[in-house]
């Protein structure tokens, strides 16, 4: 902790000056890349630019963010999630099912799937395990669930979550209120309170927590949990906007979800993830990948490709400008 | 300001009003979910077959293809908004599920849409599905196999990709036929996928551990593969029925040829792609008396009928047929009771 300012004052104050401006464009670059994509969308279609519009485009956005701060949580403490697309499409299955038919039963299956997530944090501390290869395994153990809980399509979501998710407030479109809300709840939770500290510096310098006297395996099982909670939230929120559920329906958000937060400003290691960054690069991706994909007009047999070209020059610019802090 | 927004709105309910409107400026997309085997790449080569000449006479103004990145319902239903904000007339749509995408499905029922599913077709009430009648031609297959083989004995199943619609009702038609001939006993099922390798795969897994089969019931696209996975298990060749694919017929061609093999051979149509493009002209056209479910047949094959197709399937593709205007009312008019 005290090495930083002495390391700082050392500099001249000319390096210090190109830090700090490597670190505000690098805090701005998912801001910027998503009125890029919005100014794009605007120039191919201005009939989308409407209320109507973003609540169209960015309804299915808020699972996505919701996912995406689900897997930035795991990647604050170092670890990977490669569970949580199939871990959403379980929660949407349970949330068409049990949470309709017996709210009850409903909420203990996803509270009890939190507790499973916990618990695989405290597994992956204790026994020392890779992280990837503990939730790949999981990864199919969710999805088998959601086919046992429903062989086939169907089932339908609960009113209230229905009623929810198509709300409509006055002047500003719904689903850019729920990222708003999600990012400052995230961002206060885990950029402004003392243990949302702990919680990254698991990631940051796990020894140096130690030696203080912090539990990781607590951090670890908190990280998870949080994860677990926001998969769940993810979920419900898909759920009551696609009205009803399918086994297969999460299965994308895992490699989106990562690179969500690595768009958002977010590194693989060291604790570093930004929830604000994390929820503008979800916005961002689900706004680059569909409507401009659809509003560009490219030829079928290219569209495919093109989204993958869409992600990568995303994310390259991205990575250009956090190599220039180095 | 006020009078310039009345008159359009009245204009536009007068141009949208007309029954029996010419639909020379209407613009109709498709929104497919995945365009990675041999059946889709048929299915969107018949579509762009049709459109590209309705285009060209005036039929309509306009039918764009899209595909989806992946095969997820969440990017579909993000297609599905992203085309009622284009402006589109009417969507036809092969849908990645039957119920989780009826949320996008009302939004453009009610920006006032035409939507028209086939394949892989949505459960909400508003759209218009062209369905092939899958749980027949599952029973079908056992029908067919209790004449190959009266004395019944050992099926193996291959089944589709798991939890969707078309997997569901195949198995069903295939268990009730075997319910209809109690002497056929399923004594494995495994996954193919649709998928020539996947197929393969997984008979080659189960094999050393199953009894003599005499049959093999699937869903299409796994056949060759099982042929495959049985020849190099060294076992005696079962009859696997077909799936309408270039490969799987032309295996058969050769088995017949060699020894008189006899088997049978159904799929759905990929061209039906371009018998929804019509359906959803026709409403388009003012047509307010067609059926929102449409029953139209599978596409089979049998030991006189499917040399004479096998020439016209390109290799590494599926038998097709393109529909035609015709062909639509025609349909249309044998759904209305």
């Amino acid at each position: 902790m005290t090495a930083a300012p002495i390391e700082t004052g050392l500099k001249g104050s000319s390096e210090r000056d190109r830090l700090a401006r490597a670190r505000l464009l690098r805090g701005l670059l998912p801001a910027l890349s998503l009125v890029l994509v919005l100014l794009a969308i605007a120039w191919l279609n201005p009939r989308a630019i409407s209320y109507f519009g973003f609540s169209l485009m960015l309804n299915l956005a808020i699972p996505i963010a919701l996912a995406t701060i689900a897997q930035m949580f795991v990647i604050a403490g170092n670890e990977l999630d490669l569970s949580i697309g199939t871990f959403v499409g379980f929660v949407g299955c349970v949330t068409a099912t049990w949470l309709k038919d017996a709210p009850l039963v409903g909420v203990l299956i996803l509270l009890g799937s939190i507790g499973v997530y916990a618990l695989l944090g405290a597994l992956i501390y204790l026994r020392n395990l890779p992280s990837i290869v503990v939730t790949l395994g999981m990864s199919f153990v969710w999805q088998g669930l959601a086919i046992l809980i429903l062989p086939k399509p169907g089932g339908k979501a609960p009113d209230w979550l229905l009623s929810l998710m198509a709300f409509k407030p006055p002047l500003i479109p719904f689903p850019i209120i729920a990222a708003l809300l999600i990012a400052a709840v995230v961002h206060f939770g885990l950029m402004r309170t003392s243990y949302g500290v702990i919680l990254r510096g698991s990631g940051g310098n796990a020894a140096a927590l130690e030696r203080a006297g912090w539990s990781l395996l607590k951090t670890k099982v908190v990280l998870f949990a949080l994860a677990g909670l926001f998969g769940v939230l993810s979920g419900m929120a898909l759920i009551g906007i696609t009205t009803s559920a399918d086994a297969n329906i999460g299965n994308g958000y895992t490699l989106l979800a990562i690179a969500g937060v690595i768009l958002g400003g977010g590194e693989f290691v060291g604790g570093r993830v930004s929830p604000i960054g994390a929820v503008i690069g979800a916005l961002t991706l689900a706004l680059a990948a569909s409507p401009l994909l659809t509003f560009m007009h490219i030829p079928p047999d290219w569209q495919v490709a093109a989204n993958g070209a869409i992600l990568i020059i995303v994310l390259a610019a991205r990575m250009l400008i956090s190599r220039r802090e180095r | 300001m006020k009078k310039i927004l009345v008159l359009s709105a009245l204009a536009a309910m007068l141009a949208s009003g007309n029954a029996l409107a010419d639909t020379s400026d209407k613009k109709i997309a498709f929104s497919n979910n995945y365009a990675g085997n041999s059946w889709r790449q048929a299915m969107l080569n018949s579509y762009a077959i049709v459109t590209k000449k309705a285009v060209a006479d005036g039929v309509v103004a306009a039918a764009d293809i899209f595909t989806t990145a992946d095969k997820e319902v969440p990017t579909q239903a993000a297609q599905v908004q992203n085309l009622i904000l284009q402006g589109y007339d009417a969507i036809v749509i092969n849908a990645a599920s039957p119920d989780a995408l009826n949320g996008a499905i009302k939004q453009a029922c009610d920006a006032g849409i035409v939507v028209v599913s086939f394949d892989g077709i949505v459960t909400e009430p508003c759209a218009y599905r062209v369905v092939v009648d899958f749980k027949d031609m599952g029973r079908q297959e056992v029908e067919q196999m209790a004449k190959f083989h009266p004395e019944g004995g050992n099926l193996l199943e291959i089944r589709g990709l798991a939890g969707t619609s078309i997997d569901d009702a195949i198995h069903a038609g295939i268990l009730e036929g075997v319910a209809a001939h109690p002497k056929f006993k399923i004594v494995g099922s495994v996954t193919g996928d649709w998928d020539q390798t996947t197929a393969q795969k997984a008979v080659a897994t189960i094999l050393p551990s199953l009894p003599e089969i005499v049959g093999v019931v699937d869903q299409g696209g796994d056949g060759y593969g099982a042929a495959q996975a049985f020849a190099a298990a060294g076992k005696p060749r079962p009859t696997i029925i077909m799936g309408n694919r270039q490969d799987e017929l032309q295996w058969w061609k050769e088995q017949k040829d060699k020894d008189g093999y006899h088997t049978w051979s159904a799929s759905i149509a990929p061209g039906v792609s371009s018998l929804a493009f019509w359906v959803a002209q026709q409403v388009l056209d003012g047509r307010t008396d067609v059926p929102h479910d449409l029953l139209v047949p599978y596409l089979a094959f049998t030991q006189d009928t499917f040399e004479a197709a096998l020439p016209k399937i390109p290799k590494g593709g599926v038998a097709s047929h393109e529909y035609t205007q015709e062909d639509a009312i025609a349909a249309i008019k044998a759904n209305i009771k």
